[in-house]
């Protein structure tokens, strides 16, 4: 059994007038010790999924339907008081804006106390030992000074591994990482990647990660999934994604980076927006922005505008395009053998 | 620190000298002093002689340079009807004034804090709503209509006869519905003497019944405004990343709450508080005037009357004082509250 298993979870908003469906149909699941990325263009449903997890959903967003199973726990039909044992302490968020993570009035030691009297039955000296130590391990200097300073005196990157440091203060069994590096400079990403990564192999710690950035998730994660309009439309080893994506939109996505693209070339780019989450194309979301939505002789597929593409599995891969499906009818052998 | 502290008193002179020049400024249209000490059977000689012992035939400028000068000796001049210094009548009149904004302060915290963040918490409760429907409807009404009702409801009473009087139930029901009254509503009572120096309105139980109901009506000046701005703040805060992040980390409710969101919301609700200071002693005027409140506000009305323009700019330049004093305290307290903001003596 999976550490953490997601099966078929819908995230709804409702509005006045309509609803908007951020999150449809997504089911993924995460092994202990794992480092899974979740990508997407914004507006994909990345952020609404990592922090309905943990139902923190801001208002009015709820779990329409769906479960999110951790060590075989129903968190959707957890007690508040009994889903709070477990924010933090078993599964541990960082978002995106340090800055704006950390209360602004209370110091670095009082947020990090706070969080293990929350969890813990431990004397204050004994937190102010163990948030040390962990300050210590996330390679944050002076960790002493740190303890009585506020947000505001750190620079960013510092405030960053500060909550890293809070997110492993209870040993938690997964971290959901918000796109932990967006807010950084970009010679600050690099280390925080490395930190994160090597802190979570020492420690065996789970960690789901999300970002639009593709370098990001590339160098941390070992399994993938790329989001698309709130579906997850292809998911797989990182490695086999990166190198021979089988998605159209994956493969946009890849070749618009500019590691991809040949010298003295434009980048590539996928033409279109992606869709509003209120006003969603029916069939597969992406089939207005796609080149196979054509059969080679011309003719528009049916399928990509009238039916929602279900996942096609290979191995440990999962595409959900009825172009990718077409290819492998016709060519079952050579798929086989490639 | 200190560089700031002394901008502040550069501030606060600069302050008191506009308020004392359009004190001065206006007392022409006050009135004649002299007429009012003398009364309408005076000589016209009794009252050029006055006028040229108070120096009130020299011009305006030489009257207000004789006046700064004795000022910045804490010389207010002697009141016109009072026959003493200006300073010492408001000393007489003031505490009165002080403890009723002190109280009402206290019943304005007291009652806006824990509305306010009751309402920011469960804002689709029907308490919730109706205490902001009421705050809207608090803000409209004005002082002397506010102080009227408390009156009516607790000093006079209502008798209710809307039911059969002959009947058991009857009765009963009237009985239920009406208020008793006999709450004091006039004066201050009698103050307790307290160190020898200090009339008090705090020490007894009679002296506080007799502050309650001022106190309420002043404090209803306030409390809406205060309900509605700790609300809307407290609503923002809640929103915000850092309180996500406290549920995020598995923090207990009322700490997230009463920690977290209530440290940020109170910044600005400081800020309010120190002006509104201020603004509690001008609306004693009214308070003051409705329940009979022996306070520096009905003698500043009283002074008016009077033209007795040495105690008018006396007053005047005390209250610019305590507003002054209030907001520095205020900023000094912000400090405190909120560690991104260091004092300096530069402007930001």
């Amino acid at each position: 059994m999976a550490l953490l298993e997601v099966e078929h979870l819908d995230v709804r908003f409702p509005l006045r007038h309509g609803e908007i469906r951020a999150v449809r149909d997504v089911s993924f699941a995460l092994d202990r010790g794992e480092r899974l990325g979740i990508v997407g263009e914004s507006g994909a449903g990345k952020s609404v999924l990592a922090f309905s997890l943990l139902r923190l959903l801001s208002r009015p967003g709820r779990i329409a339907r769906g479960q999110v199973r951790f060590e075989g726990q129903e968190l959707t039909q957890l007690s508040d008081r009994q889903l709070r044992r477990i924010r933090g302490n078993r599964v541990a968020m960082i978002f995106q804006d340090p800055l704006t993570t950390l209360n602004p009035v209370l110091t670095i030691g009082q947020q990090m106390i706070e969080s293990l009297k929350a969890h813990r039955r431990i004397s204050s000296r004994r937190a102010r030992s163990v948030a040390l130590h962990k300050l210590r391990q996330v390679q944050v200097s002076s960790p002493e000074q740190r303890l009585a300073q506020y947000p505001h005196q750190l620079s960013g990157g510092l405030c960053q591994r500060v909550v890293i440091a809070i997110a492993l203060l209870l040993d938690p069994d997964i971290i959901i990482a918000d796109e932990p590096t967006t807010a950084l400079d970009v010679t600050i990403q690099a280390e925080i990647i490395a930190l994160l990564k090597q802190l979570c192999e020492k420690h065996n710690v789970g960690l789901i990660v999300i970002s639009h950035d593709l370098g990001v998730i590339g160098r941390l994660t070992q399994r993938l999934l790329v989001m698309y309009a709130g579906r997850i439309v292809e998911q797989g080893p990182t490695r086999e994604i990166i190198n021979d994506a089988q998605h159209p939109y994956t493969q946009g996505l890849i070749n618009a980076l500019p590691q991809m693209a040949l010298p003295r070339q434009p980048l590539a780019q996928i033409p279109g927006n992606m869709p509003s989450l209120s006003q969603v194309p029916g069939g597969c979301a992406f089939h207005p922005r796609c080149r196979y939505r054509f059969t080679p002789q011309g003719q528009p597929r049916r399928d990509c505008s009238e039916r929602v593409p279900e996942a096609v599995v290979s191995g440990d891969s999962q595409v959900a395009c009825h172009w990718v499906r077409e290819l492998i009818a016709t060519l079952p052998i050579e798929k086989e053998t490639t | 620190m200190i560089l700031f502290l002394m901008r502040r008193l550069l501030q606060a002179v600069a302050v008191m000298f506009v308020i004392s020049v359009v004190g001065f400024a206006i007392q022409d249209g006050l009135g004649d002093p002299v007429r009012q000490m003398l009364g309408p059977t005076a000589t016209d000689a009794e009252s050029t002689g006055l006028r040229h012992s108070l120096g009130l035939d020299r011009p305006l400028w030489m009257q207000y340079l004789h006046f700064a000068g004795d000022a910045v000796e804490l010389n207010f001049g002697d009141s016109y009807f009072f026959h003493e210094p200006a300073l010492d009548v408001i000393a007489r009149y003031l505490p009165a004034t002080l403890e009723l904004v002190a109280a009402s302060a206290v019943i304005t915290l007291l009652l806006s804090v824990p509305m306010g963040i009751f309402c920011a918490i469960r804002p689709r409760s029907w308490l919730a709503r109706g205490l902001m429907g009421l705050s809207l409807l608090g803000i409209s009404v004005p002082v002397f209509l506010s102080a009227m009702v408390l009156i009516q409801l607790f000093s006079i009473g209502i008798q209710v006869t809307l039911f059969p009087t002959g009947t058991g139930w009857g009765q009963w029901l009237n009985q239920l519905l009406s208020i008793q009254g006999g709450m004091p509503a006039y004066g201050r009572g009698n103050p307790v003497h307290v160190w020898g120096v200090w009339y008090t309105n705090f020490a007894s139980w009679q002296g506080l019944l007799y502050l309650l109901l001022p106190a309420l009506s002043l404090a209803f000046v306030m409390l809406p405004l205060f309900v509605r701005l700790i609300h809307a703040e407290m609503l923002e805060v809640l929103e915000s990343d850092y309180v996500k992040y406290a549920k995020a980390r598995g923090l207990r409710p009322s700490r997230i709450y009463f920690l977290h969101a209530l440290k940020n919301t109170l910044l600005p609700v400081v800020t309010l508080g120190g002006v509104q200071i201020g603004t509690l002693v001008a609306y004693t005027l009214l308070t003051e005037t409705v329940f009979q409140w022996p306070g520096a506000g009905l003698m500043f009305l009283d002074a008016i009357e009077r033209a007795d323009m040495p105690l008018i700019v006396a007053y005047l330049m005390v209250v610019g004082l305590m507003f002054v004093v209030t907001n520095t305290l205020v900023d000094l307290l912000y400090r405190v509250l909120n560690p991104r903001i260091t004092l300096s003596g530069r402007s930001a």
